[in-house]
């Protein structure tokens, strides 16, 4: 067990991505921010309290996206799906996905059909965590990456966020 | 996670734990009819054939729905316009599709156990659609989905079904569900359509007395008057029939509460059920239906998912 991120580091990472979604996007008004169920979500919501930080007063859209219908393995093994909930249009938007490992690219292909079931937004952009850059089995790479790193197939890497670290086994 | 059955032949062998997952799974699916795009390419490797051997409206439509929006391909069968009519056997005619690389059947036959018998003998996996007087399991889902949402949830709900119990599929597997996540089930009606041991065989509640039986309810699920199944005259006339048991306004207005009023359809209006009361505000006869395609498409995703395991 090794970590990768401690409490404090795991905090400046998410306070970083935070002020580089703002120093990319002049304004918040045609951007939406989508966690993907059901970590992404985790790491969506500390960000999104962050950028409320940043900028009080700012309407920021922030919906949730389960990708389980959407899935390529769905005959290999059954998963439950979770909510849904993106209650704005998504037409000509900027969206951000936010996950909390990249590690194959499967769970963000997956996303990526989903959200074209919404609309046609104008750009996607992804925002992960932690990207574990080797072992990618589709051409996906994170715009926003809170930490890299190297692995092998037999390692996890786990967000613990009651402990508020990223842990490596 | 997954169903502990590789068929859906009837409520009765599914355990609890199988019910909350299609229940559960049916309003994830819910929302997915909500979107723009209400599809998902779940089934998109998946061929299903519609099986009917009796007519249907409603079962059909929601399962050829359910099949769409899962994007699978689809095939439609009905018994009037096909080799039947020559004398091939149930068992050649599904064999016959299946060599065509269909992988799963939607059943419905007036022959009940005609799914359980197909099951035996054939890969695909089968969901029944309602076999004779045996079961109709997506009608008992998408029931207790409705009451679910109606109400909160299913357990200690007292929920009673009123008329022809003998003859109805619907009744048989709801009593089978609504046991089996914890509500308490009381079946009414005339006692020459209520089966004579059904209290001793399937522990349900009986009662000849519609005011009694819809004073003692949180839910009255209305079941159709089946004239087609009926050989004998089991009531001297409909609208005999309509004032000992239909369910009037005045009926609901002297109750000290208020009731949620289901039906499965097709309404016999002015018989099992008064217009005003099918169409008023506690009615959710129009949100079953909504339902049964949002569990349809849960119990195909459900089972379709578990192929590989069989």
């Amino acid at each position: 067990m090794k970590t990768i991120l401690d409490k404090q580091q795991l905090h400046l990472a998410i306070l970083r991505l935070a002020h580089q979604f703002l120093e990319n996007n002049h304004s918040l008004h045609d951007v939406v921010f989508i966690g993907i169920q059901p970590r992404g979500v985790l790491v969506g919501t500390k960000l999104m309290d962050c950028i409320r930080q940043l900028c009080p007063g700012e309407n920021i859209q922030y919906g949730i996206l389960d990708i389980t219908f959407y899935r390529d393995d769905v005959r290999d093994e059954l998963h439950v799906a979770n909510t849904t909930e993106i209650p704005f249009s998504i037409e000509d938007k900027n969206v951000i996905l936010i996950d909390d490992v990249l590690y194959t690219g499967r769970t963000i292909r997956a996303a990526l059909d989903a959200i074209q079931d919404f609309g046609r937004p104008k750009k996607v952009e992804l925002c992960v965590l932690v990207d574990r850059r080797f072992n990618r089995e589709l051409p996906i790479q994170p715009d926003y990456c809170g930490k890299a790193i190297d692995t092998v197939i037999s390692q996890k890497v786990k967000v613990e966020w009651d402990k508020e670290a990223v842990v490596l086994y | 996670m997954q169903l502990s059955t590789k068929h859906l032949l009837g409520i009765k062998d599914l355990t609890a734990s199988d019910i909350s997952l299609i229940l559960s799974t049916a309003t994830r699916f819910k929302e997915v009819l909500q979107r723009s795009v209400k599809k998902v390419p779940s089934l998109r490797d998946v061929t299903i054939v519609n099986l009917f051997y009796e007519n249907s409206t409603r079962t059909r439509i929601s399962f050829e729905l359910a099949e769409k929006r899962l994007g699978a391909d689809t095939i439609n069968f009905s018994a009037s316009a096909s080799s039947i009519k020559k004398g091939e056997t149930l068992l050649d005619t599904v064999n016959n599709i299946l060599s065509m690389k269909v992988d799963m059947v939607v059943m419905r036959h007036s022959a009940s156990g005609a799914p359980h018998f197909l099951a035996k003998h054939i890969p695909a996996a089968i969901i029944n659609a309602g076999d004779g007087i045996n079961e109709h399991p997506t009608q008992a889902l998408l029931d207790a989905l409705s009451i679910q949402e109606k109400t909160g949830s299913l357990e200690g709900k007292k929920v009673v079904l009123i008329g022809d119990i003998m003859h109805s599929r619907v009744a048989l597997s709801n009593i089978y569900l609504l046991h089996k996540m914890g509500a308490e089930v009381m079946v009414a009606g005339p006692p020459t359509l209520i089966p004579k041991y059904i209290e001793e065989a399937l522990h349900v509640k009986v009662e000849y007395n519609i005011k009694k039986a819809l004073a003692w309810c949180d839910v009255a699920n209305v079941l159709r008057i089946q004239l087609e199944r009926q050989n004998q005259v089991l009531f001297s006339s409909l609208r005999e029939y309509n004032l000992a048991y239909g369910i009037s306004k005045k009926l609901l207005d002297g109750l000290q509460k208020e009731i949620v009023i289901m039906h499965p359809g097709p309404i016999n209006r002015g018989v099992e059920i008064d217009s005003d009361v099918a169409d008023g505000n506690q009615s959710i006869i129009l949100q079953q239906v909504e339902n049964g395609v949002a569990v349809r498409m849960a119990a195909l995703y459900l089972l379709a998912g578990n192929r590989s395991n069989g």
